[in-house]
């Protein structure tokens, strides 16, 4: 479909950019540690790792949208500095965002968005005409082999379908022949046949001496495109590997954490009671029914990658979104909240994701960003009884060890850890019967992790039931009594702490169980057993279908799967 | 085994100074001002000036408590000035054409303000116009739809119609009590502004509502997800600001003593400033019912004072100019405090 016009390759396995000890600190927040990787020619290098891993921190040194790190960044061996991202393009770096609209100015014509460049440039073309505008965004397109007509390239740009406005954008990015190319998740607006579209333009383009860093969480398409891996974890870089990929391990580096902090959370408690359940719930349009029980007593952990459905369910539990299908049960009765409200009257708390947008009270004290949810309870006729405030308050900071110089200090003077302490604490104050936390240990350092984590532990022995819902393996491992792992809006797995292992909740996050039942015609005759459930890669490279498929798209590898159409854990 | 967080430390001298001039600043200025006025002014400091000060700003005060209102929920209100004009016309109709007596007009216009604030709530919750761009749009709608009733012209007793007829009704003096009239010595519109600034300040700073409305200015997913019902209490907002809105109209008909259609017209630009100051005095860094009452008192120190001293009428919206450029700087460029006011956007979360 594609013709490229290749430009002449200075011989593949050159290397074009290097980081050299590249570190990134915001403040006393270390973000990126002493990051040495090199980048060659004519190669597509897959960047991994969970949210806040330092990838976009990265991203963004190399592209020059932050200019404040550390260390090397050497262009064909030369140390430059990346200051602006218009130096990095001079340079060579050219970088597309994930989100595409970003990019796209409404109310410009595609023309003008592909010339874009030219506008921000004072001193060439001071006037523009139409023609000379349609020419140079002719030209553009051409390096992407596409054709589009005068009257695509004279519309507003916001007119564009998501994939077109994407290769609009990818198309300006190597106007300035770049030597290495960025594309932050750039399928993530996709659907699997228009990413198709975009792999074959990549594959190209790196067939042609361009160098690619391509970020993406779907495993599939990493398999389908990439040479190599490399994984971030904590701003450090865990592993590079290359072909063949052994997921297991990569998803191991991904998520794992040094087995140094590992601890020992002691025994296991089994709740007997059951606080809430999820019946025949549907956590995305396409996805089949759930069915969870979350029982009293007990702490439930529910591991699961960006889209597997984690915040889905505790958007339901929390009055958020209603459910697509299903219905819940909270105590044994039909339970149905239209909004926060109702949950909390019920005594059901969620601890949002994002501390800082849906969490504190910016400028408020720590005490009136604990009460907030409580109003009702804390007041008398509508008077806000202060003492009964102070208690609460009081006691938050004491059973969390909240580091503050007291109730009335403003929130904003806590550090991270300690804010997230309060959010915790504030929803744990009222004796929640059920207590939802997403992602609650995210930014938060150990101590504080620790000290969320013997709350939890607190809260369950006194009856209530708790549920953390995170992606990392080792702070389910940490907090849970029991363990769930959701794939994609399934169950993959729901044992009790002490009845598995890391590597078979690892497994259960590649899909393997679910392989077995389900995905067995596609995975020609690969059908794993329980005893042994972690040889993903051991299965033949042509076999495909790669590991957990999130949303992998129709894999596209070499030899592709029998169903291309069909991600495997549908 | 506390967690190795950083704390804030102990503020050095300097900050300590400049936390002091943020939050008594404003104090001393209007204090300054009164006695500067009450040593070179012989006639300053009589009580019946002082009453006559505070009356005289009664109706910007009330205005602008509603503008703080509206502020505590991270909005704006651009239309109180339309609304009090509105007011003014419709108790002059109610009154001279429709023949009704005070309390009647009275009544009609506070309902009048509530649906004003009413619209606006639902531009702004509903329909998701920015509060800025709602109430600028009511401004006019508002102005329009006053001069559509009132024919354009300013209603007065004993008017002639337009039939050639006299009007039957005039301002009733139940209705002019509520400028002449006063409780012991003090006015009856120095009695309303009080009334209303203690009322608000115990509504925002004792009762779980008014912790609420700055919440949802504060942070609204917060609120949200606190379960707090966030569009209901913007729209309370706003219905507020209405009728604090008409409550200025109503004393200023009463002061006028007929339906002036210009009243009204420079109360936004004042309204404003006086929300805005108050965010400033104290230091407190949000909206606040005292420090409103006080910026207002404050500029009726210095109309007052400036009009004692000769100086023209136009050099008071330069001093007044001059107040709010400072207050802004002590919100915005010199407090250490995160400021909350967000005036212009609905969605707030600084």
């Amino acid at each position: 479909m594609t013709s490229l016009p290749t430009t002449p390759v200075e011989g593949h396995d050159v290397t074009v950019v290097s980081l050299v000890g590249v570190s990134v600190a915001y403040g006393s927040n270390v973000v990126l540690t002493d990051v040495g990787l090199d980048f060659r020619a004519g190669e597509i290098t897959a960047l991994l790792g969970a949210n806040g891993a330092g990838k976009s921190t990265l991203i963004k040194a190399l592209s020059g949208a932050n200019s404040r790190y550390s260390g090397e960044i050497r262009i064909r061996g030369e140390a430059v500095h990346l200051g602006s991202p218009v130096q990095a393009r001079q340079l060579g770096i050219s970088a597309v965002h994930q989100k595409v609209a970003d990019g796209i100015v409404p109310g410009l014509s595609v023309a003008e968005n592909l010339t874009l460049d030219d506008l921000a440039q004072a001193s060439r073309h001071p006037l523009r005409n139409r023609r000379a505008a349609l020419a140079d965004a002719r030209a553009a397109l051409a390096t992407l082999g596409l054709d589009w007509p005068d009257a695509v390239l004279s519309q507003d740009a916001a007119r564009l379908a998501i994939s077109d406005a994407q290769l609009l954008v990818l198309a300006r990015a190597l106007r300035t022949t770049p030597q290495l190319l960025i594309l932050d998740e750039p399928t993530s607006a996709l659907t699997a046949a228009e990413a198709e579209r975009l792999f074959d333009v990549l594959r190209a383009l790196r067939a042609s001496g361009l160098s690619i860093i391509y970020v993406s969480h779907r495993f599939g398409e990493i398999e389908a495109l990439a040479d190599r891996v490399v994984v971030l974890r904590d701003g450090v870089v865990q592993s590079t590997s290359e072909r063949p990929f052994e997921w297991h391990g990569i998803l191991h580096d991904m998520l794992g954490r040094a087995t140094a902090l590992d601890h020992d959370r002691g025994e296991t408690h089994r709740g007997t009671a059951e606080a809430a359940t999820l019946d025949g719930v549907r956590l995305f349009p396409e996805s089949a029914p759930v069915d969870l029980a979350i029982r009293s007593g007990e702490v439930l952990g529910i591991l699961g990658l960006i889209g597997a459905g984690k915040t889905e369910i505790a958007e339901l539990l929390g009055g958020l979104a209603t459910p697509l299908a299903g219905s819940l049960t909270l105590q044994g009765r039909a339970y149905a909240p239209r909004r926060p409200g109702d949950a909390i009257a019920a005594k059901v708390v969620l601890v949002p994701e994002d501390r800082q947008r849906q969490g504190i009270l910016p400028g408020w004290s720590v005490l009136r960003n604990i009460t907030l949810p409580f109003l009702r309870e804390s007041s008398v006729a509508g008077l806000v009884r202060r003492r009964f405030e102070r208690s609460r308050a009081d006691s938050v900071i004491d059973t969390l060890s909240v580091v503050a110089s007291g109730p009335d200090a403003s929130i904003d003077d806590l550090s991270g850890g300690n804010q997230q302490k309060v959010v915790v604490g504030r929803w744990l104050s009222a004796g929640p019967a059920l207590a939802i936390l997403d992602e609650p240990f995210r930014g938060v350092d150990i101590a504080a992790r620790r000290e969320i984590g013997q709350r939890l532990a607190a809260l369950a022995a006194d009856g209530a039931a708790a549920v953390v819902l995170s992606s990392d393996v080792d702070e389910i491992f940490e907090v849970a009594d029991r363990i769930v792992v959701l794939v994609g809006g399934q169950i993959e797995l729901d044992r009790y702490a002490d009845e598995v292992d890391r590597s078979t909740v690892i497994g259960a996050f590649l899909g393997q169980s679910h392989g077995a039942s389900a995905g067995a015609t596609a995975s020609a005759g690969a059908t794993p057993s329980a005893a042994a459930p972690l040889a993903p890669a051991a299965a033949p490279a042509s076999a495909a279908a790669p590991p957990s498929a999130l949303t992998a798209p129709a894999s596209s590898h070499p030899t592709p799967a029998p169903d291309p159409e069909r991600p495997s854990n549908v | 085994m506390s967690s190795p967080s950083v704390v804030s430390t102990k503020p050095s001298t300097g900050e300590r100074a400049a936390a002091f001039v943020v939050k008594w600043g404003f104090v001393a200025v209007t204090v300054a001002l009164i006695l500067f006025f009450v040593i070179t002014e012989p006639s300053f400091r009589t009580v019946d000036n002082i009453f006559g000060m505070l009356k005289f700003i009664a109706p910007t005060a009330i205005a602008g408590l509603g503008v703080m209102l509206a502020m505590t929920v991270g909005g704006i209100d651009l239309s109180v000035g339309a609304s009090a004009g509105f007011a003014v016309s419709i108790a002059a109709w109610t009154m001279v054409i429709a023949n009704q007596v005070g309390g009647v007009a009275v009544s009609v216009v506070l309902v009048c303000g509530l649906l004003i604030g009413a619209l606006n709530a639902f531009l702004i919750v509903v329909a998701r116009i920015p509060d800025l761009l709602a109430t600028l749009t009511t401004m006019f709608v508002i102005v329009g739809l006053k001069l559509i009733i009132v024919d354009g012209k300013s209603i007065s007793s004993q008017m002639t119609l337009s039939n050639g007829t006299t009007a039957p009704g005039k301002f009733t003096a139940d209705f002019l009590w509520l400028d002449r009239g006063s409780v012991g010595p003090i006015p009856v519109p120095v009695i309303i502004f009080l009334v209303v600034t203690v009322l608000l300040w115990f509504l925002l700073e004792r009762t779980r509502w008014g912790r609420a409305l700055f919440a949802v200015g504060t942070n609204s997913e917060a609120a949200r997800l606190s379960g707090i019902r966030v569009q209901w209490y913007r729209t309370a907002a706003y219905m507020g600001c209405g009728l604090l809105a008409s409550v200025a109209g109503l004393l200023l008909a009463a002061r006028i003593g007929q339906g002036d259609v210009s009243a009204g017209n420079s109360l936004l630009l004042d309204a404003v400033a006086v929300a805005l100051v108050g965010v400033s005095v104290l230091g407190i860094g949000r909206p606040n019912a005292w420090g409103t009452a006080l910026g207002a008192v404050l500029i009726a120190v210095m109309v007052t004072g400036f009009t004692m001293l000769g100086l023209p009428y136009y050099a008071q919206d330069f001093g007044k100019g001059i107040v709010l450029l400072v207050a802004l700087l002590f919100s915005f460029t010199f407090s250490r405090r995160r400021t909350v006011v967000t005036a212009g956007s609905t969605t707030s979360s600084s």
